[in-house]
Parts: structure tokens; C-alpha cells; sequence
């Protein structure tokens, strides 16, 4: 199996939005080897995003390190990219040049540019949507072109932000086995944010929980189940239970350190898509 | 099978017949707002001559001495020509200094809430001021009549397209940035890639108020001192008491901002990539 992924190291890492305003995240460590698939799951507002956005640079930290490879993270680059939780196409542009817009700003030749987005789009399976404005995809056939302009940069690492949570079940499950099947086959690390418990068993070869204000990493557990996974498969389902239980753990003594009002109501689950503020770290 | 191609071939006369019957509408239209403008016209200047007492030129006022005598007249002369050559030179120049300045201010207030809140005032202020009333001070400031016109053309042009622009790029996604500067777009590339083609509608917008605006100024800026343009030609007919030629060039003044106006919407409806449907 190649390796094209890298070493990822963060230290000490400490956010804050603004001098006057509470620590979102605090004394984050994280380490990861080159290839692997790494969740980050946490309720809504924990840090997450605010976490990946530092993480792929676009986003400064208050404190503390990111080394991705042998690179100290500063500034974006098309090392590691980024996919948000919607596509953000230009929709000025059709299929093929949003997917070879990265490769123009790196200024390479035309020729090779489109060599290289027929590649990504089959490998997607949009081949046949090559010609098509953006505009006139559907949502899942959207997700799958930003997925494409991320990978044509032959990325280091991909970063998710709960990319899938827009799309209907069918599409989510069929993207979350294509990304994963993807990053595998050309050997690139997987950051993925997510609140779903079913999409960091079925993606990820390590689950991170996160949770507390300021957010904190309670706890972590080894994902080591074959591929493909399978929802209905009983080790997958085991699997989901531990997660489940272990973030259940962690999230009952993050509040043990600090009670926040409001928490119990959603005990039973992590997820509550509807109130997501994605747009929150926008900028 | 054979149902199947009768359809796709019945479909496509219906599609053909819609789009006879829609050009056709507005074909007619067109001629039945002309014809009763020029109805309207005929009747006004008839209307004003029943009175005996009426100098006997104002005739001259009516839609056949106008189009049938002062318009051949004024072609043949090449006067026609001339003028609007000479206006649009003026208009062209004014334009393209109003979009160079207005595009990059925009932009700017757009991106920037403090140069959108330190300019807001000073240039609603200045929009309120008509151009014209610029003119003794562009006069004396530029050298040339010409210049002078230009200027005024580019004063009152300028701010369409500057709050166009502005408003066009206070509502670009920032997630459309985002993604750009994800990808390594350096400031120039996300000035072409995004923030331009975002904006060109906009923009469109601004230059089609400022069209209208500058074909406003520059006939009465080219009534003193020119001596070339629409408004020396119309100044010059006054004074000569060719009156069918003066209403010709009104006649003239209308089709031109019409044309104008009519290639602006087509120009933007290409910049827009919003799906109509
Ligand atoms: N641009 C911002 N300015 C100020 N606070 C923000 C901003 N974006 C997010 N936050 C706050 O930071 C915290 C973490 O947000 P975020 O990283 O989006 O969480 P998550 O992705 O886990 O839902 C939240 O409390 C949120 O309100
Ligand atoms: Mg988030």
C-alpha cells in the first residue's frame, strides 16, 4: 500500500477567538502516523472546526504547534486540504474547472491540468458530469466534485469538516465507504470532524473524543475493523457501542468538571444535526 | 418507438411555434409603443399650431419634418456622424475612467468595514451633487472643454458603479474565499477567480445606471464651449432655427441611450451565473 500520507504532531495547542473571549480549546496534543484515518468527534461547539481550520492553516492558533510532515503549519497550502461541510463551488465555473482550480493557481499547464482532472472525476464517478455547471448537480454529486478538487491536489493529508452531515443517508454512506476506500488506496492521512458516532466507525482507523469548555481531548479508542465496513456487520455494531459508551464517559466527566446548563436533554445522543453552526468559524 | 420520435418531433414545432409566437409579440410590441409615441408626437405639435397666433416654423416640430427632412439632412451633412462620434469618444473616455476608479474603490469598501463606514458619508454626499453644477470648476481646473466633459461624465458616473461593486462584494461567500485560499490561490488569483466573477453582474449593474447617468451629462456639458458632440449639434440648431434638425437629434438621443442600454442587458445577463429557473 503507498504512503503518501505523514507524520502529524500538535502541541500544546490553545485557541481563542478574540483576547476577551473564553479559551475554545486548550493544551491540545495529537499525534498521528503517516496513512492514517483519524476522527475527531464532539458535540456541536466543543472546537472542532475551530480545530481543523488551525490545523490546515487558515485559521491562526493562540498557542502552541502543528508540525504536519516535516512542516510547521502557518499559512494554507495544497499539501493539506480541506473539505467543509458543504461544497462551496464556484458556480461560475462548470465541473472541470472547479476541480482544476487548485492546479491553476499552482500554475500548471492546461494540458496537464485536465489529464489530471479526468483522473479525479473518475475516480469519484462523475465522468459524465464533466461538462455540466455545478449548479445543476445534486447535493451528494456536489460533495463528490469538492471531493475531487481536494484530491486532484494529491494531497498529504484531507481534512473533513463534517462534510457529509448535508446530504440523505444513502448519499452519507455511500460517500463515507468512497472517501475512506480513497484515502487508503493512495495512502493519505484523514482528519475527519464529525458529531456522527456512525461515521467515525465507519471511516476511521482512530476515534478522538473531544468535549469540555474549553474543549479538551477526554479519551481515544482503536477503530481496527476490516474493510469494507458494514454498518449491519455485528463487529461494526460492537464497535459503534464502545464508541458510544466511551464518549458518553468522557462527556459526563468533562461536565463533572464543569456543569454546563442545558446538557442533559441530549444525553442519549451526540447527534443534533439541525443545530450545527458550521458557518461558525467562516473567515 | 415510433410514439417516442412523434413526440420529440411535435415537441420540437411546439417549441418552434412558442418561440414565433413570443418574438412575434414582441416584435409588435415594439412597432405599437414607436406608433403611439409618434402619434403622440404628431398630435402635440398639431395640437400647438391650431393656434393661429403660433410662429409659423413650429411645424417644423412634427415627427415628418424631424424624420423625413432634418434626419436625411443631418446624415448627408455628416453631422450625425460627427456628433455622436464625438459624444461617444466623450461618454467612452468618461466611462472608462469611472469604471477603473469606481471598481477598485468598490472593492475596497466592500472588503473593508471601516473604508465602507469612513466613506459612507463624503460620497453620498458628492452623489447628491449634480454633475453639472462641477462644470465652472472643471473648467477652469482642466485644460481642454473636452477634458472638462469628460470630467463631468466620470462624476456623475462614478458612483453607480462604486456602491454596485461595494454591494456586489459585501455578499460574496466568504466560504468561496475560503476554499480559494485552501487551495493556494495567491491575492491576484482570488482577485480573477472569485472575487471578479463574482462580482461582474454587479458591476454589470453599476455600468448600466452609470450609462444612463453619463448620456444624461454630456449633452448639456457639451452645450458651452465644445464644438463638436450632440449637445453642440442640438445648441447649434437652436441658434440657427433648424428646428427640424434639433428635434432630429433628440429623436437621435433617445435611439442611441435605447441601443446603449439594450447591449448593457445582454453584456449582463452573460456576466450573471445565477440559474434563472
Ligand atoms: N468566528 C468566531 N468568533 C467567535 N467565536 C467563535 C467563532 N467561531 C466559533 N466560535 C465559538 O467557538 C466555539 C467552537 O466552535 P466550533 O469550532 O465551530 O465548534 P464545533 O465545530 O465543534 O461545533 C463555539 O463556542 C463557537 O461559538
Ligand atoms: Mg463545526
Amino acid at each position: 500500500m503507498p504512503v503518501r500520507g505523514v507524520d502529524i504532531k500538535i502541541k500544546g495547542l490553545t485557541h481563542k477567538y478574540t483576547p476577551k473571549s473564553p479559551l475554545t480549546f486548550e493544551e491540545v496534543n495529537l499525534e498521528a502516523k503517516p496513512g492514517e484515518a483519524l476522527a475527531i468527534i464532539g458535540r456541536s461547539g466543543c472546537g472542532k472546526s475551530t480545530l481543523l481550520h488551525i490545523m490546515a492553516g487558515l485559521l491562526p492558533s493562540t498557542g502552541g504547534k502543528v508540525h504536519l510532515g516535516d512542516t510547521e503549519v502557518r499559512a494554507p497550502s495544497p499539501r493539506w486540504v480541506m473539505m467543509f461541510q458543504a461544497p462551496h463551488l464556484f458556480p461560475w465555473m462548470e465541473v472541470t474547472q472547479n476541480v482544476g482550480v487548485g492546479l491553476r493557481f499552482a500554475g500548471w499547464p492546461k494540458k496537464k491540468i485536465d489529464e489530471r482532472v479526468d483522473e479525479a472525476l473518475r475516480l469519484v464517478e462523475l465522468e459524465k458530469f464533466a461538462d455540466h455547471n455545478v449548479q445543476d448537480l445534486s447535493g451528494g454529486q456536489q460533495q463528490r466534485v469538492a471531493l475531487a478538487r481536494s484530491l486532484v491536489m494529491e494531497p498529504e493529508i484531507l481534512m473533513l469538516d463534517e462534510p457529509f452531515s448535508a446530504l440523505d443517508a444513502f448519499t452519507r454512506a455511500s460517500l463515507q465507504h468512497d472517501v475512506r476506500a480513497i484515502a487508503k488506496r493512495i495512502g493519505i492521512n484523514l482528519i475527519l470532524v464529525t458529531h456522527d458516532i456512525d461515521e467515525a466507525v465507519i471511516m476511521a482507523d482512530r476515534a478522538l473524543i473531544m468535549a469540555g469548555s474549553p474543549g479538551k481531548f477526554m479519551d481515544e479508542l482503536e477503530i481496527d475493523l476490516p474493510d469494507p465496513r458494514n454498518r449491519e456487520d455485528p463487529e461494526v455494531q460492537k464497535m459503534r457501542a464502545r464508541l458510544m459508551t466511551a464518549f458518553h464517559d468522557a462527556t459526563s466527566s468533562a461536565r463533572g468538571q464543569r456543569p454546563a446548563v442545558g446538557d442533559e436533554k441530549d444525553a442519549g445522543t451526540v447527534q443534533q444535526r439541525g443545530s450545527e453552526a458550521s458557518a461558525a468559524v467562516a473567515g | 418507438m415510433s410514439t417516442v420520435q412523434a413526440d420529440v418531433a411535435s415537441g420540437g414545432s411546439d417549441q418552434l411555434k412558442k418561440w414565433m409566437r413570443s418574438t412575434g409579440k414582441k416584435v409588435f410590441d415594439f412597432c405599437a409603443g414607436l406608433l403611439i409615441l409618434g402619434v403622440l408626437w404628431w398630435l402635440g405639435v398639431w395640437f400647438i399650431t391650431l393656434d393661429p397666433t403660433a410662429p409659423f416654423f413650429f411645424d417644423q416640430f412634427g415627427p415628418g419634418a424631424a424624420l423625413l427632412e432634418g434626419l436625411p439632412k443631418l446624415w448627408a451633412y455628416g453631422t450625425l456622424q460627427e456628433s455622436i462620434s464625438a459624444s461617444g469618444a466623450r461618454l467612452g473616455m468618461g466611462l472608462l475612467l469611472s469604471i477603473a476608479v469606481g471598481v477598485p474603490i468598490g472593492i475596497m469598501v466592500g472588503l473593508s468595514r471601516l473604508t465602507a463606514e469612513t466613506t459612507h458619508v463624503p460620497f453620498q454626499l458628492m452623489r447628491m451633487t449634480s454633475p453639472l453644477s462641477w462644470e465652472p470648476i472643471a473648467v477652469i481646473a482642466l485644460a481642454t472643454w473636452n477634458q472638462a466633459v469628460v470630467f463631468l461624465i466620470f462624476i456623475g458616473a462614478v458612483w453607480p458603479i462604486i456602491f454596485a461593486t461595494a454591494a456586489g462584494v459585501a455578499k460574496i461567500d466568504p466560504s468561496w474565499r475560503k476554499v480559494a485560499r485552501n487551495l493556494g490561490a495567491n491575492p491576484w488569483q482570488m482577485l480573477t477567480s472569485v472575487i471578479w466573477p463574482a462580482i461582474a453582474y454587479d458591476v454589470m449593474t453599476g455600468l448600466r445606471l452609470a450609462v444612463g447617468i453619463a448620456w444624461i451629462v454630456v449633452i448639456p456639458a457639451e452645450f458651452f464651449g465644445t464644438s463638436s458632440g450632440i449637445g453642440y449639434t442640438l445648441q447649434n440648431a437652436r441658434e440657427n432655427l433648424f428646428y427640424d434638425e434639433l428635434m432630429a437629434m433628440i429623436v437621435i438621443i433617445g435611439c442611441v441611450g435605447y441601443v446603449m442600454d439594450a447591449v448593457l442587458v445582454r453584456l449582463q445577463k452573460r456576466a450573471s451565473w445565477v440559474r434563472e429557473d
